[in-house]
């Protein structure tokens, strides 16, 4: 297993390197001289060569780049150019509650979509399955930030169950799950249809099978033929969707964290989009992508752990 | 889907003023017989800025998709055809791609293009490329061996020839497919980026910018922001409708 892990953590370092140079180049798109981008029109040419040497844009590329990459092995991110702040404290304290929210949406989302999964294939054909499968696909067409204004004029305007925005706290106080709940139901409703749908194709399949056969010819009681021996066979596919999803999910926050002024890194990297702040930009959307490409690789091991068939060597 | 293009296409007829016509004595009113669907902040017809939205939103996926799922075909089919250190390099970027989650790689494409109409396709046309060039890629491996492709080379058919006359012919089914999937997704992604502002610039009724304006008047006029979602919800699910038909259509062993 071990061993499994170092070769797979190996084989993702030329992923995780290509990220940083398509980060890195990607800000280098910017249309024009990005010192003279970020100071604004009215800036002279002096101000403009300052910041070009500050920030390195005298150099060529290579030079450029290997100086970035030199920089991110020492866990330094540059500096914020807004509040002169490294961009390492700014967005540390910010990526837990990301985080937070990611993994609050991937449970939610989880419950909602295999419960709803099993039941629509439990009952496949009747109106409860073709409700679940509708609603599941009505979710995936949802925009997450246009549920997530919904729930909130539901919720917050017109109920006045749950506040409108901001943290609460941490999710071991009350407050804190008040605030979060909004948030993590707009951001994993996409995902929990998905993952219904994939539960219920997943689980029919299994259903069909022999072994399932056997299982109720031996007069198990349903629950037990269902839970223990068809669902934990079908569960395969969807732990790969669930890994990928959380994935994804830190990509959503980034709007869903707008919406509900929710102070993780989505909310700081489209402030900083408006302020030209590209070192937070560039700092940020690393982090997300290094996040998804290190929880693939967990998936990838969590992988072999459900499936004993999938051999680690 | 029908229906959404009737709408969409009809858009001078239902709102023949154009889509920025204001009045500012409507401003902000219900539903009513004269504004089915109430009026903006401007006074303008939310009906009629739909509509509007409707032919931008269909542009745009379409166009997005087209940028998308034409770099997507060429690297597959290269990678998949040429193997070896062809397909490692074009396949190493296209994981690279692939490790940015959704959303995340368009936003960092405009942050730096810039907001605007065409960077928002070229950003969201890159977003899907990685998929349509995995599929594809996938493909042209298992037609390439085939014998009417071995006798191709074999009569010294140059390999654009190949790969256009024979190879793509028979793997188009499933990128069809991805193509009217991914135009919902990609419909999904153009109104994203213009909620966050880094959309289309006003007057463009983008559903998007629609929904991100109504947000300011979610307690006294819940219609500026409610029916723009609604929208984008109806014309997304149209294109899902229509991948999972093409899908059973093309490829009955896909059926679920």
């Amino acid at each position: 297993m071990l061993k499994y892990a170092a070769k797979k953590l190996l084989a993702s370092l030329p992923v995780l390197l290509g990220v940083s140079l398509l980060v890195f180049l990607i800000m280098h798109l910017t249309p024009g001289d990005p010192a003279a981008v970020i100071l604004g029109p009215d800036a002279d040419q002096e101000s403009v060569q300052v910041l070009r040497t500050k920030l390195g844009l005298d150099q060529p590329l290579p030079v450029q780049y290997a100086r970035y990459l030199g920089r991110l092995a020492h866990g330094d991110l540059g500096v914020s150019i807004r509040s002169n702040q490294p961009v390492s404290k700014e967005l540390g304290s910010r990526y837990p509650f990301t985080m937070e929210l990611a993994v609050v949406s991937l449970v939610i989302s989880v419950v909602l979509g295999i419960g709803a999964g099993v039941i629509a294939a439990v009952k496949k054909g009747s109106i409860g399955d073709t409700l679940t499968m509708v609603t599941a696909l009505v979710g995936v067409s949802a925009p997450s930030f246009w549920i997530g204004l919904m729930l909130m004029m539901l919720f917050s305007y017109y109920l006045r169950w749950l506040p409108a925005s901001g943290r609460g706290g941490p999710l071991w106080t009350l407050a804190g799950w008040k605030t979060i709940l909004l948030p993590a139901i707009a951001l994993g409703l996409g995902s929990a249809a998905t993952i219904a749908r994939m539960t219920r194709s997943s689980l029919l399949e299994v259903l069909n099978q022999d072994f399932i056969r056997t299982a109720r010819a031996k007069g198990l009681p349903e629950r037990v033929v269902i839970f223990r021996h068809a669902l934990s066979n079908a569960m395969i596919p969807v732990v790969t969707i669930v890994g990928l999803h959380l994935g994804f999910l830190l990509g959503g926050s980034v709007i869903v964290e707008q919406v509900f002024a929710w102070p993780g890194i989505g909310t700081q990297v489209v402030t900083a989009i408006g302020n030209r702040d590209f070192p937070v930009v560039q700092a940020a959307v690393l982090m997300i992508a290094l996040s998804f490409v290190l929880i693939n690789l967990v998936v990838d091991m969590v992988y072999g752990m459900v499936d004993p068939r999938i051999r680690y060597d | 889907m029908i229906l959404l293009l009737l709408f969409a296409f009809a858009a001078p007829l239902i709102g023949p003023e154009g889509m920025d016509k204001q009045d500012l004595m409507m401003r902000l009113k219900p539903p009513s017989a004269k504004f089915l669907l109430g009026t903006d902040q401007l006074g303008r017809s939310i009906l009629t800025r739909l509509a509007y939205g409707g032919q931008y939103s269909l542009k745009v996926g379409l166009v997005s998709v087209a940028i998308g799922a034409g770099i997507g075909i060429l690297v597959g089919a290269l990678a998949g055809y040429y193997g070896g250190w062809v397909d490692k390099v074009l396949m190493g970027l296209v994981e690279i791609l692939l490790a940015f989650p959704g959303i995340l790689l368009a936003i960092a494409i405009v942050a730096a293009l810039g907001p605007g109409l065409v960077n928002v396709m070229i950003a969201v046309g890159i977003r899907g490329m990685p998929t349509f060039a995995r599929l594809v890629r996938g493909q042209v491996l298992s037609v390439r061996r085939r014998e009417y492709v071995e006798a191709a080379q074999a009569l010294g058919s140059a390999d654009g020839r190949i790969i256009a006359r024979h190879i793509f012919p028979n793997i188009m089914a499933p990128v069809i497919v991805l193509a009217s999937l991914d135009i919902a997704s990609a419909i999904l992604s153009v109104a994203s980026l213009s909620f966050l502002g880094l959309g289309s610039q006003p007057p463009i009724p983008d559903w998007g910018g629609m929904i991100d304006q109504g947000r300011q008047y979610l307690r006294t006029a819940w219609w500026v922001g409610v029916y723009p979602g609604l929208a984008i919800m109806m014309t997304v699910l149209g294109f899902n409708l229509l991948g999972d038909a093409l899908r059973d259509l093309l490829d009955p062993r896909l059926k679920t």
